[in-house]
């Protein structure tokens, strides 16, 4: 483009930058207090929209003045839902509270804003240092974290085009379209980008191979089907930044020479559909989407396309098939998507993170990008971390960060004083790692090489009570489901993969059973051919080789050590403990398996018990008399009285 | 798969039948048809199916192809309180299936199937993204985290006693609108 046209788009840009940073300083000078209420799907879920409308109505009731702020997700997701109130007036700083409930909510107004007491009992840290309040910058969960991609998740409305443009959106856009494509992708793939799908393909390669294509047009795919169970940052970065995505869209798409481009988004995101849909006509509106963006000679037309559930179609060409209309069964490579995908068209599929990283990475230079992380995987990585840890939710942490720093810094260990047994990581293509592997470092090549992956980046914490036999079967059973078809091996395989996992959860398993589970796995890893059959045997064939004493009890003793395996495990009383005056196992039970004898011994009819646990809660912790057991023939025998009628029914 | 409208579902897909036009008859555009009939009919009834065949001229079995291979589609119609229990990997290694298991007891149907009353839907999703909160079920829209097997009788005798509340209320409204 013309340095002409360079002055244009760079006036064009002013323009909407002046309003956009008009509306913040409005909003920031007016002389009130602020409260920011985070609003992604797992604030809503914790009833963040009962707590707005908490705060609305306290407000009016105390008439008091403020602005409410919505925001995205600030990741911290054990402390939903999350509110950020600054109050300048009180003399503290901006006060990060956790778990604000509705009442919690009305307090906080009444007190804090109407009083200027901030509460220090519900206090979880204030956002920057001061004299007053302990900083939440002093906890490991805050100041370990390197947030690049979600810098801006849960400081912006994701509503708002303004406010992500007032904090410098949109400007890389206006950078790159001042470049010379090629200048573009030289940075990115100097940077050292890997695609953050899984699979760490180099992103600037990708890019480059696409450009090489000789074909007038092209496609730039954002893939958001993120189906893995157990992670859902994508969703969380749609949802609280989607501008980002847009941008890095945008870039991509000037990069490479297309004109179209597609969000591929699963249909279970409602939210993050809709956002997503919102911010494409803001951008459209502002004229930094659609035809001449900006005044240039550039077209970008985004469009959604909703995913209808299947968790194959996270693998390129089967969400090709997908858009298309077909059956989203995955393809033989090559033709590589990038020379013939979508209609044929020469296409360019990215992840969420990949896309998010490149205005960063073009803003600050691929240099800076590089200092980040380790040699051969530069940047940061965003997980999702849930199951048996304290501090649950989204990090972002610099690759090469051990697991250990991770799971016990970071996330804040285990909790109930239970003791770590594994981690899965990269949902069901990924692997099941011991407490040897806690020293790994996290990045694309030291996972893979311990036989995990990085996957998308779902990360599942497991204490001491998690069966991992019951875990590989709930993987393949996930798997079974969402295999296509096409494969024998990944089809029939992951089937009888699943009916040996059973007969082992059941106690019925046969002599030579793990050596079929071994044998056949490398089968299904060789005759299929997309990522999801290469990668289903990943769970059995690690916890196969980390957990194998545990296989090998369910196997022999028909026991399951972890008491998890609901067939190899039974409920009894311990009648020294039991007060037997007290019926809380008994009045709790939901299939009325708990019986009393005639001189109040209880027990537990096997028959009926179908080990949900109940009891054990229930039974008050001054007698803890419930004992579990594995395998079942440990109980000892109490005679059930035979059934009487009782009176009045 | 031969089912029998209601007279609002036979309202509903007259709706759809105007709605089809404003689609192409491009191939690609099955899926974006199938959400479009879902969403009005809140499943896929044979009729309907029918209907996004000739549409755009493809066999009806190409369509059911198309859309039994997707989890989103359903071809039963859902309960008015539809309840999704969530199988994610967090809610599993926290009992989820145990959850699910009493919500199929309670109400006497397998997952997948609807109440001979349509009343109640028992669905299995594989993770709702509410991680932290495992494990959960959703009822209509809400989402109920934490739960536990003696939460589930609580919750469905909540909906039947609201549901009486509001037969009673229409009752007493009759006689005096008449």
């Amino acid at each position: 483009m013309s340095p002409d046209n360079h002055k244009n788009i760079d006036m064009k840009f002013n323009n909407i930058r002046k309003e956009a940073e008009k509306r913040r300083a409005a909003f920031q000078d007016a002389p009130v207090p602020k409260i920011h209420i985070g609003m992604a799907t797992c604030g809503i879920a914790s009833g963040a929209l009962e707590t707005q409308k908490a705060f609305e109505e306290a407000l009016i009731e105390n008439n008091i003045e403020a602005q409410i702020h919505t925001v995205g997700c600030f990741g911290h997701c054990y402390a939903e839902p999350v509110v950020i109130i600054d109050h300048p007036d009180s003399g503290f700083p901006p006060i990060f509270y956790h778990e604000v409930t509705s009442g919690k909510a009305k307090m906080l107004v009444k007190l804090f804003l109407g009083g200027g007491d901030p509460r220090f009992e519900h206090v979880y840290g204030a956002t920057e240092k001061n004299d007053l309040i302990p900083s939440v910058t002093d906890f490991s969960r805050f100041n370990q974290e390197k947030r690049i991609v979600m810098e801006k998740c849960g400081h912006i409305d994701p509503e708002d085009i303004y406010d992500y443009i007032a904090a410098g959106g949109y400007s890389t856009l206006v950078k790159a379209l001042k470049l010379d494509p090629e200048k573009i992708i030289r940075e990115i793939t100097r940077s050292g980008l890997r695609g953050r799908g899984g699979a760490g393909f180099p992103t600037g390669r990708k890019w480059k191979l696409a450009k090489s294509v000789k074909e007038q047009e092209k496609i730039v795919i954002c893939n958001a089907d993120e189906g893995d169970p157990g992670a859902y940052m994508d969703r969380t970065i749609l949802e609280s930044n989607p501008h980002q995505v847009l941008e890095g869209m945008a870039i991509c798409a000037y990069a490479v020479g297309a004109q179209k481009a597609l969000v591929y988004i699963r249909s279970e995101y409602p939210l993050a559909v809709k956002l997503v849909t919102t911010a494409i006509q803001q951008a459209e509106k502002l004229g930094l989407l659609g035809k001449a963006i900006l005044g240039s000679t550039f077209d970008l037309k985004i469009d959604v396309f909703q995913g209808s559930g299947a968790f194959v179609c996270g693998e390129e060409t089967a969400l090709i098939r997908s858009v298309e209309g077909y059956r989203g069964m995955p393809r033989h490579r090559p033709p590589y998507p990038v020379q013939k995908g979508l209609w044929d068209k020469p296409t360019v599929i990215n992840n969420v993170k990949t896309l998010a990283s490149v205005p960063p990475i073009l803003n600050r230079g691929a240099t800076w990008y590089r200092a980040i992380g380790t040699q051969n995987s530069p940047g940061t990585a965003i997980f999702s971390i849930v199951g048996n840890v304290v501090h649950a939710g989204l990090v972002e942490i610099p690759m090469g960060v051990s697991l250990r720093t991770l799971i016990f810094d970071i996330c804040g260990g285990i909790p109930n004083n239970k003791k770590f047994k594994a981690i899965q990581i990269g949902g069901p293509s990924g692997g099941c790692l011991n407490e040897d592997f806690l020293d790994t470092p996290i990045d694309f090549d030291s996972l893979t090489e311990v036989g995990a992956m990085m996957g998308s980046g779902g990360m599942v914490v497991m204490d001491e009570d998690t069966c991992m036999v019951e875990v590989a079967r709930y993987f393949i059973d996930f798997t079974q489901k969402e295999s296509c078809g096409k494969c024998t091996f990944c089809r029939i395989g992951t089937y009888h993969l699943l009916k040996i996992l059973e007969r082992l959860t059941k106690g019925e398993a046969l002599e030579g059973d793990l050596e079929l589970l071994e044998t056949l796995s490398q089968d299904i890893k060789a005759g299929s051919l997309c990522g999801l059959g290469k990668t289903a045997p990943n769970p059995v064939l690690t916890s196969l080789k980390y957990f194998r004493d545990e296989y090998e009890a369910h196997v022999k003793e028909k026991r399951c050590p972890a008491l998890m395996c609901r067939a190899l495990t039974a409920f009894y009383f311990d009648l020294e403990l039991c007060a037997r005056g007290c019926d809380a196992c008994a009045t709790c039970c939901p299939v009325d398996a708990v019986f009393t004898t005639s001189n109040r011994k209880k027990g537990v009819d096997q028959e009926l018990c179908v080990k949900c646990g109940e009891c054990l809660v229930a039974c008050p912790p001054e007698y803890d008399a419930v004992r579990k057991v594995s395998p079942p023939d440990l109980v000892p025998n109490i005679e059930k009285p035979p059934e009487k009628k009782e009176k009045g029914r | 798969m031969n089912q029998e409208l209601t007279e609002e579902e036979k309202e509903a897909l007259k709706h759809v039948v105007e709605k089809l036009k404003s689609f192409g008859k491009k191939r690609g555009n099955l899926i974006p048809i199938l959400q479009m009939v879902q969403n009005n009919l809140s499943y896929l009834p044979s009729r309907a199916i029918k209907l996004v065949a000739q549409h755009l001229d493809i066999l009806e079995t190409e369509v059911y192809g198309v859309a039994t291979f997707y989890n989103q589609f359903r071809f039963h119609p859902p309960g008015k309180y539809p309840i999704k229990v969530c199988l994610g990997t967090a809610c599993h290694v926290r009992a989820g299936d145990i959850i699910l298991e009493n919500f199929e007891r309670k109400l006497e149907i397998p997952e997948g199937q609807t109440t001979p009353d349509r009343k109640f839907s028992i669905e299995r999703v594989a993770c709702v993204g509410c991680c932290a909160l495992a494990p959960v079920a959703i009822i209509d829209e809400t989402v109920h985290g934490h739960m536990a097997p003696s939460k589930v009788e609580g919750l469905i005798l909540r909906i039947k006693i609201q549901e009486e509340m509001e037969e009673r209320e229409k009752r007493k409204n009759e006689p005096g609108q008449s």
